[in-house]
């Protein structure tokens, strides 16, 4: 055995060695074989999947198709100019941009304090993470479920909270001027520990010197964390805030089944994802829906490109 | 894309010790980690008890969820009845099966063509690579959101509405999954798979024994990330199964909201065992699951 092995690479060795470049037509057309071959599963999944529905989706936002059937005329961009002075899809984005604003923050600086609060080495390791990353492995479902009882006017939890502190109850999902931070509340709880465990992903991997140095010349521990782990922490900040403004920008889960698919209160939280599906699906208007869709790529597009060049110049900056 | 240099590296992130020992000269409980500790018992406890009431409220009586008033300890004494009601219905254990088979297949699915496609990227030199990559690496900013529509419309005209394949075919695309086993792939050393191929072993051999074998940890990242998305998944398969025998659990819960509306200690008690399943998992595989969000986070949010 040993020998054939040996006798068959030094066979291979030669061909190779001796003739270098004459032969590389055949090994070529065999590498193009195994490399589609290698790429034909996802390849062909991709294409059925992903590229073709996009281009379905741009033809049928230029047709007036309605999902009953009817329809399929080419309308041009009339699908467009309607969306552009529709006072409801601009409602829904601008419930989606102030959802954004408002999830964002708290669901980076809580992660943020978490995971430094936890790196600190205080007892109970087992238990912090447990209990922040936990309800993340919940289904949006299994979510609104508990925060709909617990948002309920009358028999919730958190009105019972408030009023066990002197204060007045409020009706949460049920009032224009709460419905919206119920939501991000929930959202909050459910989706934080995912930017709790980036961050403690990127404190471990601050080398343990750099805070022996700072140790031995005295510096305190919120001295280390204030000078050391946040301006650490700083690229991965970046990349966490663009994540999470991406994710909060696709908002639809959580408000359809918190609302039971109303949109809230006077349409107080309708996201733009769930005024894709309301008029594509409730409203049967698959090539407006589709115009829609269009209409949030570009933005997600936009925000895309956006970060890219916000991280391009912070990492040029730091050399 | 700043996010590669995170992607693949593999950081143990469940030690009970995190690396940084006590700083000589702090004391082991000075005012500083008593309010630090403090903290964290707060914030620990504001996560735990919206879940805990939940599993609290499955375990009254109706009467006793809807009396005004509400306490952890129910005056008519705790009870299974809200789940011995819910399993006897028969849909949560019909949904949680669905749930199960659809999740598994998609991971298994995903992993596989994605590993397939990231190591065609990464050692093979064929004709089209150079354009596209870049075409698949781009499409990782489409939001899934986007394609509603009109994978709707494609697969009415497929005839795969209220299947099994319409439910699991769109998931199986996940061209962030191929970025970050591409990168990987790229660091594995070359050499044995020269090697394995200068002894005439086939591509496929060579990436089947050589490269799956080492290639497992960020294997189990991804089919872990992927499975969490899969079986917590709700919009796609909201809209393409309309059977309730078809269902998986976070649709199948969506749809008796209604019918259950007042009766609070069932509907807890089906949030309660829709959300079970993949706690217990996550319980017993702790670490690898934070490990394998973690790596995989970056690349797939």
């Amino acid at each position: 055995m040993t020998t054939a092995t040996i006798t068959g690479r030094s066979v291979a060795n030669a061909t190779t060695a001796t003739r270098p470049r004459e032969l590389s037509r055949r090994p070529r057309r065999r590498e193009n074989l195994a490399g589609w071959a290698f790429l034909a599963p996802f390849a062909i999944a991709f294409a059925a999947f992903l590229l073709i529905p996009m281009i379905i989706g741009l033809y049928l936002s230029l047709t007036d198709q309605s999902l009953a059937g009817a329809g399929g005329v080419f309308v041009g961009l009339q699908n467009y100019a309607e969306a552009l002075t529709d006072g409801d899809m601009w409602r829904s984005l601008g419930n989606t941009a102030w959802f954004t604003l408002i999830s964002t923050i708290p669901l980076v600086a809580l992660a943020l304090i978490m995971a430094v609060l936890v790196e600190q080495g205080i007892p109970g390791q087992w238990l912090w993470r447990l209990s922040y990353f936990m309800p993340f492995l919940l289904a949006s479902t299994v979510v609104s479920q508990i925060w709909i009882w617990i948002f309920n006017p009358q028999l919730g939890a958190a009105n019972g909270l408030l009023t066990s502190l002197g204060l007045a109850p409020v009706s949460w999902l049920q009032d224009p001027n709460t419905a919206m931070w119920s939501i991000v509340i929930a959202t909050v709880w459910w989706t934080v520990g995912f930017n709790f465990l980036l961050y403690l992903a990127a404190i471990q991997n601050i080398p343990a010197q750099t805070y022996e140095a700072a140790a031995l010349d005295g510096a305190s521990t919120w001295r280390q964390v204030w000078s050391i782990t946040l301006p650490q922490l700083a690229p991965t900040t970046v990349l966490v805030v663009m994540l999470q403004i991406l994710a909060s920008l696709k908002l639809f889960d959580q408000v359809y089944q918190m609302t039971l698919g109303t949109g809230g209160p006077g349409g107080a939280v309708r996201s733009i994802v769930e005024y894709i599906y309301d008029s594509g699906f409730t409203g049967y208007r698959l090539g407006y829906s589709a115009a829609i869709s269009y209409v949030f790529f570009a933005i997600v597009v936009i925000v895309s490109i956006a970060q890219f060049r916000v991280t391009r110049a912070a990492s040029r900056r730091n050399g | 894309m700043a996010t590669v240099d995170l992607a693949p590296r593999a950081t143990d992130l469940s030690r009970r010790r995190p690396h940084r020992e006590r700083k000589p000269g702090e004391k082991p409980f000075g005012p500083g980690r008593i309010i630090a500790f403090a903290i964290l018992l707060l914030l620990a406890i504001s996560w735990l008890v919206p879940f805990l009431w939940a599993v609290d409220t499955a375990f009254k009586s109706e009467s006793d969820a809807a009396s005004a008033d509400q306490s952890w300890i129910p005056a008519g004494g705790f009870t299974i009845d809200a789940f011995t009601k819910i399993l006897a219905a028969g849909n949560v254990p019909t949904w949680g099966f669905n749930s199960l088979v659809t999740s598994v297949l998609i991971t298994a699915i995903t992993v596989a063509i994605s590993a397939l496609a990231a190591y065609a990227f990464s050692r093979l030199d064929f004709a089209g690579r150079k354009w596209l990559y870049p075409v698949i690496i781009a499409a990782i900013i489409i939001p899934p959101q986007v394609l509603i529509i009109p994978l709707f419309y494609e697969m009415l005209a497929l005839n795969l509405v209220d299947t099994y394949a319409g439910l699991i075919l769109p998931q199986i695309v996940a061209p962030a999954m191929v970025f970050i086993l591409k990168k990987f792939f790229d660091q594995l050393p070359i050499e044995l798979e020269e090697a394995a191929r200068v002894d005439g072993a086939s591509r496929f051999r060579v990436f089947w024994s050589i490269v799956l074998p080492l290639s497992r940890p960020i294997l189990a990242s991804v089919a872990i990330f992927v499975f969490i998305g899969a079986w917590n998944n709700f919009l796609w398969p909201f809209l393409i199964i309309n059977d309730t025998t078809l269902m998986t659990l976070p649709v199948g819960l969506q749809t008796v909201i209604s019918a259950y509306g007042v009766q609070y200690a069932q509907v807890m008690a089906q949030a309660v065992l829709a959300a079970l399943p993949l706690i217990v998992v996550f319980l017993i595989f702790q670490r690898q699951i934070i490990k394998g969000v973690a790596t995989s986070g970056f690349g797939g949010a």
